[in-house]
């Protein structure tokens, strides 16, 4: 069993085909896409989740390879600077996967990284600059 | 009989180390398992915070003179402006002022990385800031350039000076729009994506005094970590809104304008921020002491995130374009929940002051208070209330002046 994060991007042609649906039909993987941006006729990306039997994951990544998608790590992570943070909680409303997250009554700001997918939406609202991103 | 304690008596009993000090939120279930009668007798003080950004703010500096003297005219601090039109070596540098060189908006949303309050931030930090200012040169003072480095403990003064700080409640902000929009209340998703929310609630100072029956010219406060004063009614104070019966104004009303020396003050309490595609600003942090003087005064400190409500509104159209349209309210515990209800849709609540750390200063003022080193000071007079008639105007535009 494999659970890894990837980072896919696609050329314009690749972009019109259905190459998760293929990922799940044909390897029997499990896909969990975190963040995407893919338009007709433009490059595009997709960061997802998969997990799956470790053969059907390798066999799945040869088939992105043979069709032409490049594959990365999911790297660049989120730092999260307890000493810079205001402790407002602004960004836990804009955090997609709970990774910046409340505690209530308190309301403290508390930071999970292994739920964080780097989809990079807490950088811009933190008015503290709290939180940067790290390769 | 009713109970009636003097300030002279709470600053006898802090001093003597007997005062019986609580926040503001302890105040509650203090008084809801003791009773009225025993906590007006027990408690002296009830203290508050709050934690945010407030824009109206800033800081007096005198840099004294180099050699030969110069009369600054215009004043960089870090490549930020500061305000030279006061006496030769005096500036004032506002939180909210920009380098020149700040791309601002043009590339919109525009970050705003550094400005006034960073160079506060920076001062009291201990950090050292680019002094650089010219001048036209006179017979008495003649020097018209100079690039020197200054920190906070070579200055002559660096006297926070905030014209409006510690509002009394405020507007929760939404976007009804269909496109993200960025505002001083924070990014606003489109179609009621987010809404945004101020002010500590039950812990911030004003809702804790609704009619201002305690606090005013020269309330002793924590001010930045350190001692500050209020000084005068703050720019906007708006007392004659209209109320719950409890006096809980339902919309922005009441505020402080405070003074301090920035020199015992901590960036832990004072901090640049930067709203992206609206400007820089200070987070400042406030705490104000309520004597427990009598029943009245204890009864408004007991104020709960319930009782307390605020206006909804859109900052799409409704705000900008200052139609005064509201959508609702909604009260602070709602907004603390995470989720209030607006138009009939689910809407997850965005904070914008830190109630975490606005406890933290209510301890912080309550260790001060109970220690004895921080005594109550009774107002030389209090701030207008609802009987002075003021009301908040807005800008009357003339083509003629006639």
């Amino acid at each position: 069993m494999v659970v890894n994060r990837i980072v896919l991007r696609f050329s314009p042609p690749l972009v019109e085909q259905p190459i998760i649906y293929r990922l799940v039909k044909d390897y029997d993987l499990i896909i969990n896409i975190l963040k995407a941006d893919i338009n007709p006729h433009k490059e595009g990306f997709v960061v997802l989740e998969i997990s799956g039997d470790s053969e059907n994951y390798n066999r799945g990544l040869d088939y992105l390879r043979s069709v032409g998608v490049e594959i990365e790590p999911l790297s660049g992570t989120i730092h999260w600077n307890r000493e810079r943070c205001l402790q407002c909680g602004a960004c836990t409303t804009f955090c997609p996967t709970g990774a910046l997250y409340l505690t209530r009554p308190e309301m403290e700001v508390h930071f999970d990284g292994s739920k964080c997918i780097v989809c990079e939406s807490c950088l811009d609202v933190c008015v503290a600059r709290a939180v940067e991103v790290r390769f | 009989m009713a109970v009636e304690k003097t300030y002279e008596e709470i600053n006898a009993r802090i001093k003597k180390g007997e005062a019986v000090v609580v926040t503001a939120e302890e105040i509650i279930d203090f008084v809801k398992e003791k009773g009225v009668k025993k906590a007006v007798q027990e408690v002296d003080v009830v203290t508050t915070g709050t934690f945010g950004s407030m824009c109206s703010s800033g800081v007096f500096l005198n840099f004294g003179h180099p050699t030969p003297r110069m009369k600054m005219k215009k004043i960089y601090l870090n490549g930020v402006p500061a305000y030279g039109g006061i006496a030769a070596v005096d500036a004032y540098l506002g939180a909210t002022e920009l380098p020149e060189s700040d791309p601002e908006n043009r590339v919109y949303p525009g970050r705003f990385l550094y400005g006034g309050g960073h160079v506060i931030e920076d001062l009291v930090a201990g950090r050292a800031v680019k002094l650089e200012a010219t001048a036209y040169g006179t017979d008495c003072y003649p020097r018209r350039h100079i690039e020197t480095w200054i920190t906070l403990a070579d200055i002559n003064e660096a006297i926070l000076f905030n014209p409006r700080n510690a509002y009394q409640n405020y507007n929760v902000a939404v976007n009804l729009s269909n496109r993200t929009i960025y505002t001083y209340m924070g990014v606003l998703k489109p179609n009621l994506g987010n809404a945004s929310y101020s002010t500590s609630g039950q812990l911030s100072p004003l809702f804790n005094d609704p009619y201002y029956k305690t606090i005013g010219i020269g309330t002793r406060i924590f001010l930045g970590g350190g001692i500050g004063y209020v000084v005068w009614h703050g720019t906007q104070h708006n007392p004659c809104v209209p109320r719950t019966p409890k006096g809980v104004p339902m919309e922005g009303a009441g505020t402080l304008a405070v003074i301090g020396d920035l020199k015992q003050m901590s960036p832990e309490w004072l901090r640049g921020t930067s709203n992206i595609g609206y400007g820089v600003s200070l987070a400042v942090g406030i705490g104000v002491p309520i004597p427990i003087l009598n029943e009245e005064i204890l009864l408004y400190t007991t104020v709960r995130d319930e009782d307390i409500y605020a206006p909804v509104v859109d900052y799409s159209n409704a705000y900008p374009n200052n139609t005064g349209e509201v959508l609702g309210h909604v009260n602070y515990a709602q907004l603390k929940s995470g989720k209030i209800t607006v138009n009939g849709k689910e809407v997850p609540t965005t904070p914008r002051s830190s109630y975490y750390k606005a406890r933290q200063i209510a301890q912080i003022l309550k260790e001060w208070i109970r220690s004895g080193k921080f005594l109550l000071t009774e107002p030389v007079q209090l701030l207008p209330g609802v009987e002075s008639g003021i009301k908040l105007k807005s800008l009357k535009e003339r083509k003629n002046n006639d």
